[in-house]
């Protein structure tokens, strides 16, 4: 069952102007590598060595993977997951 | 006692509020810290006072002296507060998507605006600020992103007020901006009462607001420290709007948009614990009021416009 992926405008040079694009994997690792294979490039806009790179956000269902395993983090069908550039707040 | 020599003596010391009614058992407890009660009604008060207080302790700044600072509203209006009372000139550098009413305030407690370009939102508003800074290097820049005085007046005061008003609380829930709420709440309860879960939730805004030229202009505040942060929620104007909305109808509090995203991540905590079987008491921060929404439509739309004119609003 697939994953949606949500893209940031910043990224969408890599989807074809797409908003979301739908993959697979049991975990974000594996997930990113099956949507590489489709829109190549994404990957080390996303993964820096074996990790996220510093200005980049994804969340699962809204939660923040840093907190709940990373790149290792479990996904399941329907998950919605979200990338964003980290941003300033307050 | 609650006499008070100044209006700055009285910042901190807020209620802490049981919310009955929107508690799921009763044993899965929700309490709401109402910043809002301080002064200029948000919990920016604190930071401000304590940045501009450690800042004079170091001689950074001196009578007649002109503050700089990049802020989406708050920490501004806090900061026109402060240098009202002590006499400093305050310049505000804010982006442009932010409400009508935070303008109005700012002007009224005197500050000077520099506008900074709505694409980029905060990002673009440091950048304008350290811009600035560099021009003008007279002037003194607080700079709420960095600066230890932001996260440690909540580390002396917002922290050790939640654990003594309730010494069993097993969550507390903040927004994270400048993070600096949470540093200073997180430090204080990994010291004191580390089985504390502290909970992030931050805004997510429109696309307008991500709008980034590359990704290495992306920005971390210098505070940030995430092994102080058990989970962190990034939560949409929808929700956000919906929360507000539904802490007002059922527990009467009439809180900012901020606020709505830290209801909703407090309640799924609450949901979690209940659902486990585990006891809590989540203690959530009521940021400000809703009074300086007004103007976006959030209370009084339907959920589909409140969310068209967030989005491409700073709206927390």
């Amino acid at each position: 069952m697939p994953v949606e992926v949500r893209i940031p405008t910043i990224l969408r040079t890599y989807t074809g102007g797409e908003k979301a694009v739908s993959g697979n994997g049991e975990t974000l690792k594996q997930l990113i590598d099956d949507v590489e294979s489709r829109h190549p490039g994404l990957k080390d806009r996303l993964v820096e060595g074996d990790g996220l790179r510093r200005f980049v956000n994804v969340y699962v269902n809204d939660e923040d993977v840093r907190f709940s395993g990373g790149l290792d983090a479990a996904l399941s069908d329907d998950d919605v997951v979200v990338v964003l550039p980290a941003v300033a707040g307050g | 006692m609650v006499r008070y020599a100044s209006l700055a003596d009285s910042v901190g010391h807020t209620p802490l509020i049981g919310l009955p009614n929107l508690s799921p058992a009763p044993d899965v407890r929700l309490w709401a810290k109402m910043e809002d009660q301080n002064p200029t009604g948000s919990i920016k008060d604190r930071a401000a006072l304590n940045m501009i207080t450690r800042a004079e302790e170091q001689g950074l700044l001196r009578p007649g002296s002109t503050i700089l600072e990049p802020t989406s509203g708050n920490t501004g209006i806090s900061l026109a507060m402060a240098a009202k009372l002590r006499g400093y000139r305050l310049i505000c550098v804010m982006p442009e998507n932010t409400s009508v009413e935070r303008r109005q305030l700012l002007a009224m407690w005197g500050a000077e605006v520099v506008s900074s370009p709505a694409a980029g939102g905060s990002n673009e508003a440091v950048r304008v600020a350290k811009k600035l800074g560099e021009e003008h290097p007279d002037w003194v820049m607080l700079y709420q992103y960095g600066n230890p005085a932001n996260a440690e007046a909540h580390y002396l005061g917002t922290g050790p007020e939640i654990l003594e008003d309730l010494p069993e609380v097993t969550h507390v829930v903040a927004g994270l901006g400048t993070t600096g709420t949470l540093m200073g709440i997180g430090r204080y309860m990994a010291e004191h009462a580390p089985d504390v879960k502290i909970v992030a939730a931050e805004p997510r805004y429109g696309e307008l607001v991500y709008g980034l030229r590359n990704l290495d202009e992306g920005f971390v505040p210098e505070l940030y420290d995430p092994t102080l942060v058990t989970t962190r929620f990034s939560v949409g104007s929808r929700d956000a709007v919906r929360r507000v909305r539904e802490l007002l109808e059922r527990e009467g509090i009439f809180a900012g948009l901020s606020t709505g995203a830290i209801v909703h991540a407090a309640l799924a905590q609450a949901v979690k614990a209940h659902k486990a079987g585990e006891r809590a008491d989540i203690v959530l921060i009521i940021c400000d009021a809703g009074w300086k929404y007004l103007s976006t439509g959030a209370y009084t739309t339907d959920l589909d416009s409140a969310e068209e004119s967030l989005d491409t609003q700073v709206w927390a």
